[in-house]
């Protein structure tokens, strides 16, 4: 399959999840946290998703970005159905499509910074020194170049989210998910990191989508979604009024 | 991919020692173990050993070892040497007597009587003296680990008189040969003073040591033998095989050393799959990203095997080297004299690593494969 022609992309969503619904077993019962979501998420633009605590946040951007499957619903990313995709080529279509960005970095702690950046591309396949090399360029852009030979734990945590965003973009990806990113951050740390990520990751074929409860950063948003027990309750520039 | 797997073994020093040793200690137990176990058995053929000229060796139907024999007429000799096939047949007497020593002790040791004229029955070299020492009358030649027991050391053993049976007997030289199963003191001497030495009945040949003609086979002439004299022929394998057979059915040594090498392999199990469960959990959320990142379960599955692989190669490697000091630092004892490592036996310690990466590592594995990559956001 080949993934990397998407045409027309102005006039794509980045993301289209239809009639999206899912269900957790809790015991004997049946929990639905996500009721039929309907929404697109647009490619150039930093979309939030904010709500409260088991709103279905993590839920929502997990069936989004492929690695948890709808009860309901289907999904296309640049217009692929990928939950008709197989296994393997779901794998795949991660790979070379999607970058992550956890809440607690999940660096691998004996490898270098750079490698830990260059992750995605030597998953491809890329030469572990090439990868380096184009890890390296963005780790300078991020700032944190003059660490690429240290290890994950002799950097600060900000520092280490932004090795964990160097590996998100590494690869290029057109769509990048972050759970959290700053909830691990100190306030001005948090703040450094999401303008960083704001000036590298927002490009014009490129969407990306943040889950955060860090009302501090809601002006970095160009969209905010609010999910409130699995629906969503409010679409806009904006926050709400009452939040 | 495999080179990160490697770092994240060798990265957490703790768990990866921990698995090296488990691997390594495993290795070294069963491979000890088991060579010692070989070795130690295989002394139950040291009498057959001892005389390499013997290509079929002769006996009552009853007799079953060298050390566990009934002694015919003199004249099955004769008997013996009229087989077509047989280029030569000798007397081999053997028994056991009580010495006393110059300082009084008495010992049992074992009397092995070798053939007046070639002195076939001999091992095949000494350590010291020479073989025609024994045509001197009275002397006997004893064995070097049975020298240790005797005497503090070789030099002061050669001219030694010992009592044996109310008979003088003479030490004039030392033989080196392969200790008996029980390290019990041999001496050597000829045939005829060998009567003297053991007071006995009037049967008192307990071998015959036989030659084959040229291209005959052992095997054809013991069968031979048998049909024509009645009496009990083995080759030389054969017997020595029935002397491992019988240290092996009379006492509890397999029992004992089976134990050991089972309990080798269950530490080694114990260990490494503790240890390897432990690592693979504690890089559980490193897995996890990766697999939402885009890496396959099979590629997980190799960069696990890959861990095993490593951990089961250094691991296996350092056991061995351990056995192998192991058996070089004790070569000197007199216990291990002889002692070497059976190729087979590294083999099944290399399979018993194997099968011990091979369960951990499916148990280990099972967490890092169910992990769903939906969990890296929690
Ligand atoms: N694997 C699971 N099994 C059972 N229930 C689950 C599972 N994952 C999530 N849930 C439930 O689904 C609901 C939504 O969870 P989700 O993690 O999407 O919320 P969230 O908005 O991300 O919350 P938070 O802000 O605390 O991260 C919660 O009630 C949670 O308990
Ligand atoms: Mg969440």
């Amino acid at each position: 399959m080949d993934t990397s022609t998407i045409g027309n992309r102005a006039s794509e969503a980045a993301i289209c999840a239809r009639g999206i619904a899912r269900d957790f077993e809790a015991g004997q019962t049946t929990i639905r946290v996500l009721h039929e979501i309907d929404t697109e998420i647009r490619a150039g633009e930093m979309t939030y998703v904010v709500g409260e605590s088991g709103s279905g946040k993590t839920t929502l951007i997990s069936i989004m970005c492929g690695i948890l499957w709808p009860t309901e619903g289907e999904v296309k990313v640049f217009g692929t159905d990928i939950y008709k995709l197989s296994d393997t080529e779901l794998v795949n279509f991660r790979l070379n499509n999607i970058g992550f960005i956890f809440q607690q970095y999940n660096l691998i702690p004996s490898i270098d910074v750079a490698s830990n950046a260059a992750v995605p591309l030597i998953a491809q396949g890329v030469p572990r020194a090439e990868a380096r090399e184009r890890a390296k360029v963005l780790l300078d852009k991020l700032n944190i170049g003059n660490q690429a030979d240290k290890l994950p734990r002799q950097l600060s945590g900000g520092q280490q989210q932004r090795v964990a965003i160097a590996r998100a973009l590494v690869h290029e990806p057109r769509l990048v998910v972050c759970d959290e990113p700053t909830a691990a951050l100190d306030a001005s740390s948090g703040r450094r990191v999401m303008d960083l990520l704001r000036e590298v990751a927002v490009a014009p074929d490129r969407a990306c989508i943040i889950v955060t409860h860090d009302n501090r950063i809601f002006d970095l948003a160009d969209r905010i979604i609010v999910l409130e027990d699995g629906r969503i309750t409010h679409d806009g520039k904006e926050m709400p009024d009452g939040h | 991919m495999l080179w990160i797997a490697i770092r994240m073994l060798t990265g957490d020093a703790q768990k990866f020692y921990g698995l090296l040793f488990g691997i390594g200690f495993s290795t070294l137990l069963i491979t000890q173990q088991m060579t010692i176990f070989v070795n130690l058995v295989e002394r139950g053929a040291s009498g057959v050993y001892n005389a390499p000229e013997a290509e079929v060796w002769v006996m009552d139907p009853v007799s079953r070892t060298t050390d566990v024999s009934y002694a015919m007429p003199g004249t099955a000799l004769d008997r013996v040497r009229s087989v077509p096939g047989v280029e030569w047949a000798v007397p081999h007497l053997r028994a056991v007597a009580n010495v006393r020593t110059k300082d009084g002790d008495l010992e049992g040791v074992g009397i092995v009587g070798v053939d007046d004229a070639t002195l076939i029955g001999l091992p095949e070299r000494m350590a010291m003296g020479d073989k025609s020492v024994l045509f001197a009358p009275d002397s006997v030649v004893i064995d070097d680990v049975g020298t240790t027991r005797l005497f503090p050391d070789a030099d002061s053993a050669l001219g030694e008189r010992l009592e044996l049976n109310d008979q003088r007997a003479v030490i004039r030289g030392i033989s080196d040969a392969i200790p008996s199963f029980t390290s019990t003191v041999v001496l050597y001497t000829r045939y005829s003073s060998a009567l003297n030495f053991v007071p006995g009945t009037r049967n008192r040949l307990s071998f015959v040591l036989v030659g084959v003609s040229e291209g005959q086979t052992p095997e054809a002439v013991a069968a031979r033998i048998e049909a024509e004299t009645g009496l009990k022929a083995e080759t030389r394998e054969e017997f020595a095989q029935a002397g491992v057979n019988f240290i092996i059915e009379n006492t509890g040594i397999p029992t004992n050393f089976g134990i050991t090498v089972f309990l080798g392999f269950v530490v080694g199990i114990a260990i490494v799959g503790l240890t390897f469960s432990l690592f693979l959990r504690d890089n559980i959320k490193q897995f996890g990203a990766l697999k939402a990142i885009g890496v396959t379960n099979a590629k997980i599955v190799q960069m696990v095997g890959v861990q095993a692989g490593m951990v089961g190669l250094i691991g296996y490697a350092l056991g061995v080297i351990g056995t192998v000091a192991f058996i070089k630092g004790f070569s000197t004892n007199p216990f291990f004299k002889g002692f070497y490592i059976p190729w087979q036996i590294p083999l099944i310690s290399l399979a018993a690593v194997v099968v011990i990466l091979a369960i951990t590592g499916l148990i280990a594995i099972r967490s890092v494969l169910n992990t769903e990559p939906a969990s890296v956001f929690r």
